[in-house]
C-alpha cells in the first residue's frame, strides 16, 4: 500500500505553490477578469485615452504639429459666436431628423411587404441589403454622378420628359444638396431598418393575429394594436442606433458636398475635420467635435442602459 | 372574380412597393456598372440616351488597373480587414465570455462599458486620434488604422458572440468542469467549437465595417502605397476638378464585389449579426 503511494507524493509536493495558483485562477471572477482586461485594457488605451485627451485639446490653442498653450473654454467661445457653427447645429439637427423619419417610414413600409410570402424572398431580401453592405464611399460616388451637375441622369430625365430645364442643380443649390443628402441618407439606411424591422415582425407569433381577427379587428386595428406594441422596443433601439450614426455623419457629406455650397450641409463631423485637418486647429477642432457630445451621449448612455438591461 | 381581385390586392399590398423600393435601392448599382462601361464620347455627350450602353468598353478598368494603384489598394483593404477582424474576435470572446456565463464584480458595469463603446461613432474621437498616431509615428502606416479599427469591431463583436453565447446550453461545460477540465480549457476545448455560427456571423459583419471605414483611413493614409480602397478612389480618381467618372465607377464596383461575394455566401449569418442587437430570437 505505502509502496503504492510513495511514487505519487513527489509530484504532489512539487505542484503545491502552481496548485494554490491554479485554484485561485480558477475562481469565476479571478479568470473573468484575467480574460476581460486584455480587451479592456485595449479599449482603454484607444477610446478611453483618445476622448479625455480629445477633452484636454478643446481646452488648448494647439496649431498643428505645434505645442498647445491651455485656453480654458476659449474654443467653445469661439464657436458660440461663430454663425457657422449655429448654422452646423441646424443642418446636423434637420439633416438626422429628416432622415431618420424617412427611414422609419419606408423601413416600416418595406418590412410589412416583405412579411408577406413570395417567391425569391430571400434573393430579395439579399439584393434590398445591398446599400448597407457596399463601401458606403464607392456607392456615395456613383450617387455624386447620378446628381452631377451637367451629366444627371435625372435631370436628363426631366428635361426629355418635358418637366424641367435645365433641371435642378441637386448639390449646388444649397435647399437640393441638403434634400440631396437626405435622400441619399435614406437609401443607405432603409434597408437595415427593414430587414432588422422584418426580423421583428417574424418573431410576432401569428395566433395574436389569427386571435385579433377573430375578435372583428381590422387590417388597421391589426397593425396599431397587435404590430406596433410588439415591435415598439425594435423600432427603438434602430432609431437609436440611426440617430447616432446619423447625427455624427461623416461620409455622405464629405463626398458629396463638402460641407458646400455656402455651408448649407456642413454637418459637425465635416465641420469639425475642415477645421482641425484642413484648417490645422486641433483644438478648435476638438471643440466643435465634442459640441456633439451632450445629445449624443445622451442617446449612447440611454441606448447602452437599455441594451445591457435587456441582454446584459 | 375572386382570383381576379385576389391578383389586383397582390399586385398593390406587394409588387408595386416591392418594386418601387427594389429600383430605389438598386438603381444606383445598375448605373455604376453602366457607367463603367461607357466609352468617353458617350459618357460625356447629353444628347445619347444615357440608361444604356451603346459601345461597351473595358477601357476604363484597364485603366484603373494599369494607372493606378487601384490594386495595391485593395490589397490593403484586404488586409487591414482581415486582421483587425482577426484581433476583434479574440479580444470579443474574452470580452463575451466571461460577460455570458460568469458572476463577477464589474460585470455589469463591464457591460455598460462595452454597449457604450460600441455607439461611440469615430466623428467624436478622430481629432485626438490623429493627435495620438501622429506622436506615435505611425502616420501613413496600416499599423495605424489595424490599431483602430478594432476599437470599432471589439464591441460590436463582443456584443453580437455575447448574445450567441447565452444561446448555447451549459450542459456540455458543466460536465467538462466535473471531469476536471479547467475553465480555460473548457472554454477553448468545449465551448467555443459549438460557437461556428456565432463567429461567422460577428466576422463578416466585422469585417464589411472595416471595409467600409474611411474616416480614419482618410486621416491616418495619405500615401498611395498604403491607401484603402475608399480613399483611395476619392484622392486619386478624382483629382481638383476632374473627376475620372469611368474609373471610379469602375473602382466602385470593384471594390464592392468582394465584400458582396462573402456577403452573398452568409447572408444568413449576416442579418443574423444585423439583427443581434435589436431582436430577441
Amino acid at each position: 500500500m505505502s509502496a503504492e503511494t510513495e511514487p505519487l507524493r513527489l509530484p504532489a509536493a512539487r505542484l503545491r505553490v502552481p496548485q494554490g495558483f491554479r485554484r485561485w485562477a480558477e475562481r469565476e471572477a479571478v479568470f473573468s477578469w484575467f480574460m476581460i482586461a486584455p480587451p479592456m485594457a485595449f479599449l482603454l488605451a484607444l477610446v478611453g485615452y483618445p476622448f479625455v485627451y480629445g477633452i484636454w485639446l478643446s481646452l488648448e490653442n494647439r496649431p498643428v504639429a505645434q505645442a498647445g498653450t491651455f485656453v480654458g473654454l476659449a474654443n467653445f467661445t469661439a464657436d458660440f459666436h461663430d454663425p457657422v457653427f449655429w448654422q452646423v447645429v441646424q443642418n446636423t439637427f434637420v439633416y438626422t431628423g429628416a432622415a431618420t423619419v424617412l427611414k422609419m417610414v419606408g423601413g416600416l413600409g418595406l418590412a410589412l411587404v416583405m412579411n408577406q410570402a413570395f417567391r425569391l424572398k430571400n434573393l430579395v431580401r439579399a439584393a434590398m441589403l445591398l446599400p448597407f453592405i457596399v463601401p458606403t464611399v464607392l456607392s456615395t460616388v456613383a450617387w455624386m454622378w447620378i446628381l452631377d451637375p451637367s451629366f444627371s441622369v435625372i435631370n436628363w430625365l426631366l428635361i426629355h420628359t418635358g418637366l424641367a430645364n435645365p433641371g435642378p442643380s441637386w448639390l449646388g443649390n444649397p435647399g437640393w444638396a441638403m434634400t440631396s443628402l437626405i435622400v441619399v441618407n435614406t437609401w443607405r439606411g432603409l434597408p437595415f431598418y427593414a430587414i432588422t424591422l422584418l426580423a421583428g415582425l417574424q418573431t410576432i407569433p401569428p395566433d395574436l393575429y389569427e386571435a385579433a381577427t377573430i375578435d372583428g379587428a381590422s387590417m388597421l386595428d391589426r397593425f396599431r394594436y397587435v404590430t406596433l406594441p410588439l415591435l415598439k422596443p425594435v423600432v427603438f433601439i434602430v432609431t437609436m442606433f440611426s440617430l447616432i450614426f446619423t447625427f455624427a455623419d461623416f461620409q455622405l457629406v464629405y463626398v458629396l458636398t463638402r460641407g458646400g455650397p455656402a455651408n448649407a450641409t456642413h454637418l459637425f463631423a465635416t465641420y469639425a475635420f475642415d477645421i482641425a485637418m484642413s484648417g490645422g486647429q486641433f483644438g478648435l477642432g476638438a471643440s466643435v467635435a465634442l459640441a456633439m457630445l451632450p445629445p449624443l451621449g445622451l442617446l449612447i448612455v440611454a441606448l447602452a442602459l437599455y441594451m445591457r438591461r435587456r441582454d446584459g | 372574380m375572386v382570383e381576379r381581385r385576389g391578383w389586383r390586392v397582390r399586385a398593390l399590398q406587394l409588387w408595386l412597393p416591392l418594386g418601387f423600393f427594389l429600383f430605389f435601392e438598386l438603381f444606383p448599382f445598375y448605373w455604376m456598372a453602366v457607367t463603367s462601361l461607357k466609352p468617353n464620347q458617350e459618357l460625356y455627350n447629353t444628347h445619347v440616351m444615357p440608361l444604356i450602353v451603346y459601345h461597351p468598353t473595358l477601357k476604363h478598368y484597364v485603366d484603373l488597373l494599369s494607372e493606378t494603384n487601384f490594386l495595391v489598394w485593395t490589397w490593403n483593404t484586404l488586409l487591414v480587414a482581415t486582421v483587425s477582424t482577426a484581433i476583434s474576435l479574440v479580444f470579443g470572446v474574452m470580452l463575451a465570455y466571461p460577460l455570458a456565463r460568469m458572476n463577477f464584480p464589474g460585470s455589469a458595469l463591464i457591460a455598460f462599458a462595452v454597449a457604450a463603446t460600441y455607439l461611440v461613432p469615430q466623428p467624436l474621437l478622430f481629432v485626438p486620434m490623429a493627435d495620438i498616431i501622429q506622436r506615435m509615428g505611425l502616420g501613413n502606416t496600416l499599423t495605424s488604422v489595424i490599431l483602430t479599427y478594432p476599437t470599432l469591431l471589439i464591441p460590436f463583436c463582443a456584443w453580437l458572440l455575447m448574445g450567441y453565447f447565452k444561446s448555447v446550453p451549459r450542459e456540455l461545460e458543466d460536465a467538462a468542469r466535473t471531469d476536471g477540465a479547467t475553465r480555460l480549457q473548457t472554454m477553448i476545448r468545449v465551448f467555443l467549437p459549438l460557437c461556428t455560427p456565432g463567429f461567422i456571423s460577428a466576422g463578416i459583419f466585422a469585417f464589411t465595417l472595416a471595409q467600409n471605414e474611411f474616416l480614419y483611413a482618410l486621416i491616418f493614409l495619405t500615401n498611395t502605397s498604403v491607401r484603402t480602397v475608399p480613399v483611395g478612389a476619392i484622392a486619386e480618381l478624382i483629382r481638383g476638378d476632374v473627376f475620372y467618372w469611368g474609373q471610379l465607377m469602375a473602382a466602385a464596383l470593384l471594390g464592392s464585389i468582394p465584400v458582396a461575394v462573402i456577403y452573398s455566401f452568409f447572408v444568413e449569418h449576416y442579418v443574423a449579426g444585423l439583427t443581434a442587437g435589436s431582436v430577441k430570437q
